[in-house]
C-alpha cells in the first residue's frame, strides 16, 4: 500500500516501474519516507535508487520483532547528499526489508555502496543476518568466538554465561 | 572484532621484496583510546590495513532496551564522551518527534549554547592531542586549559564535568544556575584571542606544515561512499552541515558560516576545524545575548518531573511524579531517524517504539564508525610516518565507534 501522501513521489514511481510487486508499502510517519521493499529485490532498489541520486548510506540496521514473521527488519538509511551548493537537494529515505528467522539471510548492499561494509558485519554480529556476497562478513564487535547474537530479544540482559540464580 | 591476525608473507619467491606485519594498538597512544590496526609494510609504505575495533563495545543499544526512556539518556552521554552533549540532544529529539511535544524556546536555545560549548570542548581535545602525536607539545597545554574553563561552566550547569546529561526528554535536566551569564560570556569574549595563540603556534609552523600539507587525501567519490561525514568532508569541498542543511533546536535562527575548504588533505581538516571553534564561539555568543525567558521545560505533566514546591502542594503533581519516576512514560508507537551534526560529524538515532515504557530499539549512526571505516583505503599505500596525522585529523572516539 502507498501511502496517499506519496502517489506522486518520483522515487517509488521509479521504484515501482522497475520492481512492481516487489514494492510492497511506502509511507511517511514525520514526514520520514519509508519503503518496504520484498528481500530477494533489495539490491536492485538500491541500485535504483543510488542512481537517482541517493549517494550514500547513511547507515545499516536491524528490528528484531521477535513474534511476528518475517521475524527480523533490516533498515537502510539512504541519503542524497549534493556535492557542491548548486547541487540539488538532500533527501533521506528508508527502505526495509524483512527476513525470516528461519534462514536469516539477504543479499549484501556493499556492491552498490562500499560503506555498507562495516553496517552490515555490524547487524550479522549483532542479529546473525547473514549478507550474501559481502565481501568479509566477519563479527565486528563483539570476539570472533562469542556465542549467540546480543541484540536479539531473546538473548539475555545479563546471565549469559553466569547465572547468579544458579548460585548455592 | 574480526579475526585480522595476519601471518607474515616473507616469500622471497617473486621479487626481493619483503612484507612486515606491524600491529598498532590497542594501546598506541596515537590510536586514540583502544583501536587496533594491523599494517602490511614494504619498507615505510603501507601495503594494506585493517582496523579491528570492538575494543570498548559496552553494549550501550541493548542496555537502552531495558531502561525506560528518560533512564537511557545517562547512556548516550557514555557513546561519545567528548561531545556528550549532541548524544543527549540527538536522542532527546529523536523520542521528543515521537512523543510530538514542543520545547520551549529557553531550552532550545539553551541545548545550541551548551552544544556549541561541548563543541569547542571536544574540538580542544582533538587539537591538542593531534597536534601532540605531530611531535608539538605546547598546544596541548594551551588547549586543556581553556578545555577545563569548558569543563567548569559544564559542571555549573548541569554538576557533571562530563557525562552531563543535562539534555533530557522535554527540555534540561536544570534551569540556568546563578551567575552563569558572567561566567559564559567571561569565557566567550576571551576565547577568539586563544585561538589566535594556538594559529600562531602552528600555522606558518615549517615542521606542522610539512607533516600535514598534502597528506591523507581521498578521492571525494569514495569519501561520500564509504560513508565519511563532518570536518573531513568539508574539507574536501562540500558545504554540508546537518545544523544548515537539516536544522534543529533553532538552529535556523542563527547566524554563522560553515567552513567549507578544498584541499583535502590533513592542514584542510585542521582549518576547517580551527573555523569551527571561531563560528561556535559566535553562535555561543548569539545565544547568550539572545537567551529567551521562559520555562527551560516543555509544558507535558506525563513526562516532565513536576517542580518540587508544586509536588509539596499539588496532588496530581504528585501523582504524575510517582508515576514518571516509578514506570516512566509511554511512547507512541513508531520509528524516528533524527540526524545532528556532532563535534565528529552525522550522528543519527534510529528509535523505534512499540508503544511502551521502554525503546524498543535504539541505533546509534556514530560519526566516528563512519569515518574509521575509510582508515583502510585512507593508509593504501601510504608512508606509516603520515599514517599517524591522518590517524588524528579523523578525530574518532573510540567509545563512538564501539558503543
Amino acid at each position: 500500500m502507498i501511502a496517499e501522501t506519496l502517489q506522486d513521489n518520483a522515487h517509488i514511481a521509479a521504484l515501482t516501474s522497475h520492481l512492481g510487486e516487489a514494492v510492497l508499502d511506502a509511507a511517511d510517519p514525520f514526514g520520514e519516507i519509508t519503503i518496504s521493499i520484498a528481500a530477494e529485490k533489495i539490491v536492485d532498489a538500491c541500485r535504483v535508487l543510488k542512481s537517482r541520486g541517493f549517494n550514500r548510506i547513511s547507515a545499516v540496521t536491524a528490528v528484531d520483532w521477535q513474534t511476528r514473521e518475517p521475524r527480523f527488519e533490516v533498515i537502510y538509511h539512504l541519503h542524497a547528499l549534493p556535492l557542491s551548493p548548486q547541487g540539488g537537494k538532500h533527501e533521506r529515505l528508508r527502505l526495509k526489508a524483512g527476513v525470516g528467522s528461519a534462514f536469516p539471510e539477504i543479499d549484501s548492499a556493499t556492491a552498490v555502496w562500499a560503506g555498507a561494509d562495516w553496517y552490515e558485519r555490524e547487524v550479522f554480529d549483532m542479529y546473525g543476518i547473514v549478507f550474501r556476497n559481502h565481501p568479509n562478513l566477519t563479527r565486528i564487535l563483539m570476539p570472533d568466538n562469542w556465542e549467540g547474537y546480543p541484540l536479539r530479544k531473546d538473548f539475555p540482559i545479563h546471565g549469559y554465561k553466569y547465572s547468579y540464580a544458579e548460585e548455592k | 572484532m574480526a579475526d585480522t591476525v595476519v601471518t607474515p608473507t616473507a616469500e622471497p619467491v617473486q621479487s626481493k621484496r619483503r612484507v612486515m606485519t606491524l600491529n598498532m594498538g590497542p594501546q598506541h597512544p596515537s590510536t586514540h583510546g583502544v583501536l587496533r590496526i594491523v599494517v602490511e609494510l614494504d619498507g615505510e609504505t603501507i601495503v594494506s590495513a585493517k582496523a579491528d575495533i570492538g575494543y570498548l563495545h559496552t553494549g550501550i543499544e541493548k542496555e537502552m532496551e531495558v531502561k525506560t526512556w528518560q533512564q537511557a539518556v545517562p547512556l548516550t552521554d557514555r557513546v561519545d564522551y567528548l561531545s556528550n552533549l549532541a548524544n543527549n540532544l540527538c536522542y532527546a529529539l529523536a523520542v521528543e518527534k515521537l512523543l510530538q511535544i514542543e520545547i520551549p524556546a529557553k531550552a532550545q536555545w539553551s541545548r545550541v549554547m551548551m552544544c556549541e560549548l561541548s563543541r569547542i570542548q571536544s574540538h580542544l581535545v582533538w587539537l591538542g592531542t593531534h597536534a601532540l602525536d605531530i611531535g608539538a607539545m605546547s598546544v596541548f597545554f594551551y588547549c586543556f586549559r581553556e578545555r577545563e574553563e569548558i569543563l567548569k561552566l559544564l559542571e555549573m550547569f548541569s554538576g557533571q564535568r562530563m557525562m552531563t546529561s543535562y539534555i533530557r526528554i522535554g527540555g534540561l535536566a536544570l534551569d540556568h544556575p546563578r551567575g552563569w551569564e558572567k561566567a559564559v560570556k567571561r569565557f566567550l569574549d576571551d576565547f577568539p584571542s586563544k585561538i589566535d595563540q594556538y594559529q600562531n603556534l602552528l600555522d606558518n609552523n615549517p615542521i606542522w606544515r610539512q607533516r600535514t600539507i598534502g597528506v591523507g587525501g581521498l578521492a571525494l567519490d569514495k569519501l561520500v561512499e564509504l560513508g565519511v561525514t563532518g570536518p573531513m568532508i568539508r574539507a574536501a569541498g562540500v558545504p554540508w552541515d546537518i545544523r544548515k542543511t537539516e536544522p534543529y533546536s533553532s538552529y535556523e535562527k542563527f547566524n554563522f558560516k560553515v567552513p567549507v575548504y578544498t584541499g583535502n588533505d590533513v592542514y584542510d581538516r585542521y582549518r576547517v576545524r580551527m573555523d569551527e571553534l571561531r563560528e561556535s564561539c559566535s553562535i555561543a555568543q548569539q545565544a547568550l545575548a539572545g537567551m529567551p525567558e521562559g520555562d527551560f521545560q516543555a509544558n507535558a505533566p506525563k513526562i516532565v518531573l513536576p517542580d518540587r514546591e508544586k509536588m509539596k502542594t499539588q496532588m496530581e503533581a504528585l501523582i504524575y511524579h510517582f508515576k514518571i519516576v516509578t514506570e516512566g512514560f509511554s511512547v507512541p508507537a513508531g520509528e524516528v531517524y533524527q540526524p545532528v551534526e556532532s563535534p565528529r560529524g552525522e550522528i543519527a538515532y534510529y528509535v523505534v517504539s512499540d508503544g511502551g515504557n521502554k525503546p524498543y530499539r535504539v541505533h546509534m549512526r556514530t560519526p566516528s564508525f563512519g569515518n574509521l571505516q575509510a582508515l583502510e583505503a585512507f593508509f593504501d599505500r601510504k608512508l606509516i610516518a603520515d599514517s599517524i596525522a591522518t590517524l588524528g585529523s579523523m578525530d574518532f572516539v573510540l567509545g563512538d565507534t564501539d558503543r
